[in-house]
């Protein structure tokens, strides 16, 4: 009889910062029409980790807009506030300490100090001093960076606790520029790699997956696609379909065939 | 009194608290995080928390981002 379940059941969830997570996909929560196209693309995506921006609020005007975070509660998903649009340390550590009264406490946090406005390449100096005064602070730092297996280590070895090299630039929707750098700084982690920025299509999210990524954490590719929704639901499937195959262990590339029927038995 | 909130100058009187300031703002009860001068004000202190002059105050809220 036919087992009727044949997908083997692996427990294989995403442990950050002493919670498991079904979900390795993480979703941003700007660049949509509204929250509430926000919300319909984050629910279609199966994420659980969203992250968020802080900023100013809009002092006398607009004070009926809808609010992320009753649209999108924080009973319900794992915020992770980030320090987007952060230039230096300080900048950065002031938007976290900020966040972390926002959410009464929450203390897991994107960390991303950049380094130059046409790129958005992370500034690694300004990254790594951030993370090592955050830290001190109590927070659980996951860190945006380059695709650099050294930082990456370095970053990990201070105590932040998921490592996220950029797979291109943030929003250029390029996919994996470099494979072997993340595939190193993948056997090289004893933390969390997630890529962060660079995804376009789903496609690009299942090769870091194989990889051997722990997640991914997007935001144009589905916020600025045709159809946010319906491309949310397709990054669900290729990053589980890529961690499958991650899992499963694909076979070697050889340069010529093998046949796939025997040989023995031919009549012929 | 003067201070910078929000990068503009208002004039406060100097007795108001965090937690008026909030209240002429219409932010009372809203998912707001305060500093001044840099330093968080926690929530538990808007209620006695006074002003000096020139202080520079953020009120941030939670915004979409990627």
């Amino acid at each position: 009889m036919l087992n009727s379940d044949p997908t083997p059941t692996v427990d294989d969830t995403l442990f950050i910062g002493g919670q498991h997570y079904q979900s390795r996909l993480l979703v941003g929560t700007g660049k949509y029409k509204d929250l509430y196209q926000a919300k319909q693309a984050i629910d279609a995506s199966g994420a659980e980790i969203i992250t968020m921006a802080v900023r100013r609020t809009n002092i006398g005007q607009h004070q009926n807009e809808a609010n992320l975070l009753e649209i999108l509660s924080p009973k319900d998903y794992t915020y992770l506030p980030n320090t987007a649009g952060c230039y230096s340390a300080e900048e950065a550590i002031r938007t976290c300490r900020l966040a972390r009264e926002l959410l009464d406490g929450h203390n897991l946090v994107k960390l991303e100090v950049l380094g130059d406005e046409k790129t958005l390449f992370p500034d690694v100096v300004q990254t790594l001093k951030a993370a090592e005064t955050l830290i001190r602070d109590g927070f659980q730092v996951m860190v945006y960076t380059n695709d650099d297996p050294v930082v990456a280590k370095h970053l990990e070895e201070i105590g932040c606790v998921a490592v996220m090299p950029l797979a291109a630039p943030i929003g250029s929707g390029l996919g994996i520029r470099n494979p072997y750098n993340i595939a190193t700084i993948v056997e090289n982690a004893s933390v969390p790699v997630l890529v962060d920025a660079g995804v376009g299509t789903a496609s690009d999210a299942a090769v870091a997956m194989e990889l051997g990524c722990d997640g991914l954490l997007m935001q144009t590719a589905i916020a600025g696609a045709q159809n946010p929704v319906l491309m949310a639901s397709a990054m669900k499937k290729a990053v589980e379909a890529g961690r499958e195959a991650f899992v499963a262990g694909r076979i070697p590339r050889k340069r010529y065939a093998s046949a796939s029927s025997p040989i023995d038995g031919t009549f012929f | 009194m003067n201070i910078q909130l929000n990068g503009k100058l208002k004039n406060i009187d100097p007795h108001l608290t965090a937690a008026q300031l909030l209240a002429s703002l219409d932010l009372t009860g809203q998912r707001i995080a305060m500093e001044v001068n840099q330093e968080i004000v926690p929530r538990s202190q808007h209620d006695t928390h006074l002003f000096n002059e020139n202080d520079k105050v953020e009120i941030v809220r939670a915004i979409g981002g990627g």
